[in-house]
C-alpha cells in the first residue's frame, strides 16, 4: 500500500517537515537537526524502495489526486530518475549530518530554524525535479530549489549577499527561458506532459517554432546548471556560500540540471531531433570543449581551495555534456554514470574544504602546510576525492571518464577526446598542487623540524559527526568504484533510450 | 507589414517587454533597477502565456447539461471556448514571481545596511578592499 505512494512521498515528507522544522524551531532550537536527520533518513528509504520497485517492475507512474494524464500532475520514475534520487538522498542525509557541527561554527543560533527550513526546501525541489513527468511542474520545483538556493547562499559570508543577488538576476532569466520554452511546446501540442509530449512532437519535427522552444529549454537549464558561458554567477555563489550550503548545492543542483537536460534531450524530444535535424550535438560538444579548456586554466589561477573546486564543477558539467554530445550508448551511459559520481566526488572535495576551513580558518592553498599533521584523516578523505576527479581506478571518477572516452572514439569526436585526457593532466597538476602543500615539507624546515615550531602527528580536531560523512562519502566513492559494472547492467543500461 | 503588427499586437508587445527586461538587467549599475527589468521580463513571460490563451467571441469552458442527457453527443470545438490552462498556469507563476521579488528585495535590504549602498560598481569596490 504505502509503496504504491512513494513518488508522491519523497517530494511531501521534506515539504511538510521544511514547515515543521520552521514552527518547532521557535519553540527548541536544538530539535531541528533530528527532525532534518530523521525526514532525510526517511526519503533515503523511500528513495531506495522506488529504485528497488523499478528494478523489479519497471517504470512507475503516480498520478497526483487520481488524475489521469495528460490532463493531471504525474509523476514517472524510470530507471534514470530512480538512480539520481538514490544519489541525492544519499548526500543530502550524509551532507545533513556533517552540517550539525558546521553550521553551529557560521550561522548565528538564532537562524537555525530557518536555514534546517531551506535546507529541508532544497531538497525537496531536488527531489521534485527529479521525480517529476510533468513540464510546468518541473518549472515550479525548480523555482523552488532556487529560492531556498539563493536564501540559503545569502547566509554566507562577506559578499554573499551580493552573489546571491547575482545568482537571483541569473537564475530568473534561465527559470523564465525555460517556462517560454514551456509555453512554444504547449501552443504546438497542447500538452505539458513528457510522456504525451514525446508522442506529439516528432510530427512536428521540421517546426521552426519547436526550435525555438528547444533553444529556450537549453538555455534555461544551462544557465540553472551553470554550463560554460552561462557559469558567471556559479563560482562566487559557492564559494561565499557557508561551507555546508556549498558541500549541498555544489554537487547535486548542478548534476540535477543535467539530469534535466538529458531528460529534454532524449525523453522528451526524441533524440533524432538533436541528432540528424539539427547540428545540437555538435554545438554542446563544441560548448563542452571551450568550457572545459576554460574552466582548467580559471581553476589553476585560483588560490582559493573553494573557489578552485566551484570551476572544476563547470569543467564536470563540460564531462557530462560531452557524454550527451558523443550520441551514443557508451557517451550517455557515461554522462549518467558521471552524474552520479560527480555527486558524491564534489560532496567529498567541498566537505573537505569545509572542514579544513572549520579547523584552520583558512581556504587559503597555501596556507596548507603541516596540514597532513594536524588533519590526517581529512586529507586522506581529499586525496581519495582528488585522485577519482582525476580519474585514477578504482575511484569511481576513473570509470565514468572510461565510458565518456569511449563514447568520442565510437562517435569520432576526435577534439572531445583530445579534450578529455588534456583536462585530465591539467586536473591532476590542479589537485597535486594542493596535496602538494599540504603534505610535502620544505627541505630546510625539514632540517630544523626536532627543535623548531612543527606541529606534531594529532588526529583531527574536527568533531567526529563531521569527519564520519567524509569518510562515508570517501568510501561512497571507491564502493561506486568497484560496482560500477553492477550499477551499469542494472540500472543504467535501461536508462539510456533504445533508439541509441 | 502593418497588418502584422496590428494583429498580433500582443506578441509585439511581449517580445518589446522581454527586450527591455534583458536590456536593464545587463546595462543598469543600480540593483534595484536590475530587479525593475527582472520583473519586467517575467511579467512579459505572463503575458506571453496568457495571450495564448485569449481568443475572441469564445465562451467559457463549462459544457451545460454534459453530465446530464444526452451529454455524450453535445460536440466541442476548440474555437468556440477559451482554453483556460495557461491563465491558471500563470497563477502559479505569479506566486513564483511574487516571491522571486520578496527574496530580491530582502536580499538588497541586506546589501544596502552592510554596504550602505546599492550601485553595482561601488558594492564591487566595497568587496575588493
Amino acid at each position: 500500500m504505502i509503496l504504491e505512494q512513494l513518488p508522491a512521498l519523497i517530494v511531501v515528507t521534506p515539504l511538510i517537515l521544511s514547515l515543521v522544522v520552521n514552527v518547532v524551531g521557535l519553540w527548541d532550537k536544538r530539535l531541528c537537526f533530528p527532525i532534518v536527520a530523521v525526514t532525510l533518513f526517511a526519503c533515503l528509504i523511500w528513495a531506495i524502495g522506488i529504485l528497488w520497485r523499478v528494478i523489479d517492475h519497471g517504470t512507475i507512474h503516480y498520478c497526483f489526486g487520481n488524475w489521469q494524464p495528460p490532463w493531471g500532475i504525474e509523476y514517472v520514475i524510470d530507471h534514470l530518475n530512480a538512480l539520481v534520487l538514490v544519489s541525492v538522498a544519499v548526500v543530502s542525509l550524509l551532507v545533513a549530518i556533517y552540517a550539525k557541527r558546521a553550521v553551529d561554527q557560521e550561522i548565528p543560533e538564532s537562524k537555525l530554524p530557518q536555514f534546517y527550513t531551506l535546507f529541508l526546501l532544497q531538497v525537496t525541489g531536488l527531489f521534485g525535479i527529479t521525480a517529476t513527468g510533468d513540464m510546468f511542474n518541473l518549472y515550479v520545483l525548480l523555482e523552488i530549489a532556487s529560492f531556498s538556493a539563493y536564501a540559503i547562499i545569502a547566509m554566507g559570508e562577506r559578499g554573499a549577499d551580493f552573489a546571491a543577488f547575482r545568482y537571483l538576476i541569473f537564475g530568473t532569466i534561465g527559470a523564465c527561458a525555460y517556462l517560454l520554452g514551456v509555453g512554444y511546446l504547449y501552443i504546438l501540442t497542447g500538452s505539458l506532459n513528457m510522456a504525451d509530449l514525446t508522442q506529439l512532437l516528432p510530427k512536428l519535427f521540421y517546426s521552426k517554432a519547436l526550435l525555438v522552444g528547444f533553444s529556450f529549454f537549453l538555455v534555461g537549464v544551462g544557465i540553472k546548471m551553470g554550463i560554460f558561458p552561462l557559469h558567471t554567477w556559479l563560482p562566487d555563489a559557492y564559494t561565499l556560500a557557508p561551507s555546508t550550503v556549498s558541500a549541498l548545492l555544489a554537487p547535486l543542483y548542478t548534476k540535477v540540471g543535467a539530469y534535466v537536460i538529458i531528460r529534454i534531450i532524449f525523453t522528451v524530444f526524441d533524440p533524432s531531433f538533436s541528432i540528424k535535424l539539427y547540428p545540437v550535438m555538435d554545438i554542446l560538444g563544441w560548448i563542452a570543449a571551450i568550457g572545459i579548456m576554460f574552466a582548467c586554466i580559471m581553476a589553476l589561477a585560483q588560490s582559493d581551495l573553494k573557489r578552485m573546486l566551484c570551476y572544476v564543477i563547470v569543467a564536470e558539467m563540460g564531462y557530462i555534456l560531452i557524454g550527451i554530445a558523443s550520441a551514443n550508448r557508451l557517451g550517455l551511459t557515461g554522462a549518467i554514470l558521471h552524474i552520479v559520481n560527480d555527486m558524491f566526488m564534489m560532496a567529498c572535495l567541498f566537505t573537505v574544504a569545509g572542514a579544513i576551513f572549520y579547523q584552520t580558518g583558512t581556504r587559503n592553498i597555501y596556507q596548507f602546510r603541516y596540514l597532513h599533521r594536524t588533519m590526517p584523516v581529512t586529507l586522506a578523505v581529499f586525496v581519495v576525492g582528488a585522485l577519482s576527479v582525476v580519474g585514477v581506478p578504482p575511484m569511481c571518477g576513473f570509470f565514468s571518464k572510461w565510458y565518456l572516452i569511449l563514447g568520442t572514439i565510437q562517435a569520432e569526436k576526435w577534439v572531445l577526446l583530445a579534450v578529455l585526457l588534456i583536462s585530465s593532466l591539467i586536473y591532476a597538476i590542479l589537485f597535486f598542487r594542493v596535496i602538494e602543500n599540504a603534505y610535502l615539507e620544505p627541505r630546510e624546515a625539514h632540517a630544523s623540524a626536532h627543535d623548531s615550531g612543527h606541529p606534531a602527528v594529532t588526529l583531527d580536531k574536527v568533531p567526529w559527526s563531521m569527519l564520519v560523512p567524509m569518510l562515508l562519502i570517501a568510501a561512497g566513492i571507491i564502493l561506486l568504484g568497484i560496482f560500477s559494472g553492477k550499477i551499469i547492467m542494472h540500472i543504467i543500461q535501461f536508462a539510456v533510450p533504445e533508439s541509441l | 507589414m502593418l497588418e502584422v503588427i496590428v494583429s498580433k499586437y500582443n506578441y509585439w508587445i511581449f517580445a518589446i517587454l522581454l527586450i527591455v527586461g534583458l536590456y536593464s538587467m545587463m546595462a543598469k549599475n543600480n540593483l534595484m533597477k536590475k530587479l525593475i527589468g527582472m520583473n519586467i521580463f517575467q511579467w512579459a513571460v505572463i503575458l506571453f502565456f496568457i495571450s495564448i490563451g485569449a481568443k475572441k467571441g469564445a465562451t467559457v469552458p463549462i459544457i451545460a447539461g454534459a453530465h446530464g442527457d444526452g451529454g455524450h453527443e453535445i460536440v466541442v470545438h476548440a474555437t468556440e471556448y477559451v482554453n483556460p490552462l495557461p491563465h491558471a498556469l500563470m497563477l502559479t507563476a505569479i506566486v513564483v514571481c511574487i516571491a522571486t521579488i520578496g527574496i530580491a528585495l530582502a536580499l538588497l535590504v541586506a546589501i544596502h545596511r552592510r554596504y550602505n549602498t546599492i550601485e553595482e560598481d561601488e558594492i564591487i569596490e566595497e568587496l575588493k578592499r
